[in-house]
């Protein structure tokens, strides 16, 4: 049981804190100034979010370890974020693709985590919910503009969303620490969420004037720590000057 | 300047403090249209707890008495002091006036 | 009415000699003006291009603490950068036009943001440093004349306090740690110290428009008072917490002043010219994502037309 919170707990702030790394690279590159400003808002809610969960994770786990030597001396086989969290910025319509696929699922599973009969977990979703209420009215409202705003950017829109889409069904892969979990009532159902996802992205991407993909071939593998190319190198750099120092406090 | 250089047009915001209390001018952003101007009022002029309300309108729906009719509008008002509640005498003793 | 120009100036002058604001509508000198816009949108485009010195080093921030006060703090100018546009644009100039001028090279940002952050005790030293100079003058600006300048100072005063703090929070924190922390340190310092004294501009009796801005009180200070004061007050700190501040000839004075050695202007006016270390990547950087936005900004006016056109037609 101890084990399986403590994996859990991982996946949920390892999502948060991969995608906000994401959205942090890209402070500075926004379209415009207002736009730059409110990705660094949702940047920081993610970190925020990744912060309290392995703080958490950290206690569960019981081996004196803190939420920053979990993100800072990890190994890659040991991350547990969805491959789509670290897919690399590339355009602004990659930006919004991967944060409304991740906006929606969060949405959806922080409305049921709230339930958890895990106190923490349950706090922690209910702020969450907050946040990530309005990160996916933002995200939903750029793909709705972007795929009917000009040739352009509905082309973008629609590449984005193809090209992500082998990275969507990874969020409700379950396996024994969901089963585990969900017994206890501590752990959602993915299922239910799943649907629910589809419901809205269907919504969405018919508002937007976009065609939804088909289901081809669907990238796996981070439940176990497999991951895509890119995550090494986000770790290269985020966790450079702790391993470079392991005495230094910073 | 070519139209898609444009960074939309600017919306004057106002945030509201606490729940009863006036709102008051914060500042402008550009946006292109109304929920993205609210949004970009939310993230920038309220990110450290500054309201519990907010107000975007468009800077070209603000009419404001232009300079030179400032005289006429406002000195008027200068010699009507008895609108003003510390004009009057109130002997001492009598409460809650 | 029919004021001549002479009478307008004289009653300028008396509304700036009897502390009364001008707002955007009032009548101004075109001097003033083209002073305003000049040193408004230098302020702004310094806060924005102050983005990516800092921004460097967001995905290699030590800490979860760390990353987010960085990422907030760099958020801050980007906010700031924005305040001022926006009180700048009340002088009639768009913000495309700023951006504009700046990709140019008609417009200027401050030339310490063209200095490259080459180790993590750079964000304190920035911190400290950079945010230090600026909040000196800038709260001498929260009294300029004009009243758009002066609110959005007052605001971004509030806000940039934290910064230093931050700044010299992490170089204290680094001076308490390891050998390698502490040379890290020193080494910021020494990179940063100089330009940050070059930050409040040529001495007094080199600058030309001081003395114009000073009538108008654009500015309330000269640059050679701002910048003693940032002295004075910045190497007791640096001794503190044991940083030695590179100026061979700075010495405590009885009145608790410092004496310090000359400043190089020549690197100064080089840097100001565009030969600084980042002067190309900084402005490439603020081209690129402009240019990278451009579809992303067009996406959002055609969306807003067709919106229009849907009301008319439901109507």
């Amino acid at each position: 049981m101890k084990n399986s919170l403590f994996k859990y707990c991982l996946r949920l702030g390892d999502n948060s804190l991969i995608l906000g790394h994401r959205l942090a690279e890209y402070c500075s590159n926004g379209p415009y100034l207002e736009e730059d400003i409110s990705i660094t808002n949702t940047s920081l809610d993610l970190i925020g979010q990744a912060e309290a969960i392995l703080k958490y994770a950290a206690k569960v786990e019981g081996e004196g370890r803190t939420e920053d030597d979990l993100a800072y001396k990890r190994p890659e086989i040991e991350f547990y974020n969805v491959q789509l969290t670290e897919q690399p910025n590339g355009n602004f319509a990659r930006i919004t693709a991967r944060q409304f696929f991740m906006d929606a699922f969060n949405f959806y599973l922080y409305s049921a985590l709230k339930e958890s009969t895990d106190n923490t977990i349950s706090a922690i979703a209910a702020k969450s919910l907050k946040e990530v209420t309005y990160h996916l009215r933002r995200s939903s409202e750029w793909v709705i503009r972007l795929g009917d705003g000009t040739n352009e950017s509905k082309i973008k829109m629609q590449e984005a969303i193809n090209d992500f889409w082998r990275y969507t069904s990874e969020m409700f892969e379950m396996d024994e620490v969901d089963e585990e979990l969900i017994a206890k009532g501590i752990a959602v159902d993915l299922k239910p969420i799943q649907d629910l996802w589809n419901k809205k992205v269907d919504e969405i991407l018919a508002m937007a004037t976009l065609i939804r993909p088909e289901d081809a071939y669907m990238a796996t593998g981070s439940r176990k720590g497999y991951h895509t190319e890119y995550l090494g190198y986000i770790l290269a750099e985020m966790q450079y000057l702790p391993r470079a120092y392991p005495t230094a406090k910073w | 300047m070519s139209k898609t250089d444009n960074q939309g047009p600017l919306w004057e915001v106002f945030t509201q403090k606490k729940p009863g209390l006036a709102f008051k001018h914060s500042g402008s952003v550009h946006a292109y249209d109304k929920n993205l101007a609210i949004e970009a009022a939310r993230d920038l002029y309220t990110r450290r707890n500054e309201g519990t309300g907010l107000w975007v309108v468009k800077s070209e729906n603000i009419i404001a008495v232009q300079s030179e009719d400032a005289e006429s509008f406002f000195d008027p008002a200068d010699d009507k002091i008895y609108r003003h509640p510390t004009f009057f005498e109130v002997p001492d003793g009598v409460k809650h006036m | 009415m029919s004021n001549t120009i002479e009478e307008l100036e004289k009653q300028f002058q008396e509304k700036i000699d009897n502390e009364i604001k001008i707002e955007p509508k009032d009548w101004m000198p075109d001097d003033y003006r083209k002073n305003l816009i000049r040193q408004m949108s230098q302020h702004a485009h310094s806060e924005v291009i102050g983005m990516q010195p800092e921004g460097n080093w967001i995905t290699r921030a030590p800490s979860l603490r760390a990353k987010k006060i960085l990422l907030a703090k760099i958020q801050d100018e980007a906010g700031h950068g924005l305040y001022l546009y926006s009180a700048a644009e009340t002088l009639g100039v768009s913000r495309d036009q700023f951006i504009q001028w700046l990709h140019e090279g008609k417009a200027k940002y401050s030339s310490i943001f063209n200095y490259p952050t080459l180790n993590w005790a750079d964000m304190g030293a920035i911190g400290w440093l950079v945010d230090g100079a600026a909040i000196v003058n800038q709260v001498s600006l929260q009294k300029t004349s004009y009243g758009p300048y002066a609110r959005a100072m007052v605001r971004i005063c509030k806000e940039e306090s934290f910064h230093q703090r931050q700044g010299f929070e992490i170089m204290a924190k680094m001076m308490a740690g390891t050998k390698e922390q502490q040379q890290m340190a020193q080494d910021a310092l020494n990179r940063f110290w100089w330009p940050s004294l070059m930050m409040f501009g040529p001495h007094d009796s080199d600058s030309s428009r001081s003395s114009l801005a000073l009538k108008w009180k654009i500015k309330r200070e000269t640059n050679d008072t701002l910048r003693k004061r940032f002295i004075d007050k910045t190497i007791p700190q640096a001794e503190f917490i044991g940083l030695k501040v590179p100026d061979p000839d700075a010495v405590l004075q009885p009145d608790g002043s410092y004496k310090t050695g000359p400043i190089d202007w020549d690197e100064f006016w080089n840097v100001v010219k565009g030969n600084g270390p980042c002067n190309k990547q900084r402005l490439d950087h603020h081209k690129r994502a402009h240019d990278n936005g451009k579809w992303v900004r067009e996406a959002c006016i055609a969306f807003s037309e067709k919106q229009d056109k849907r009301k008319v037609i439901a109507n």
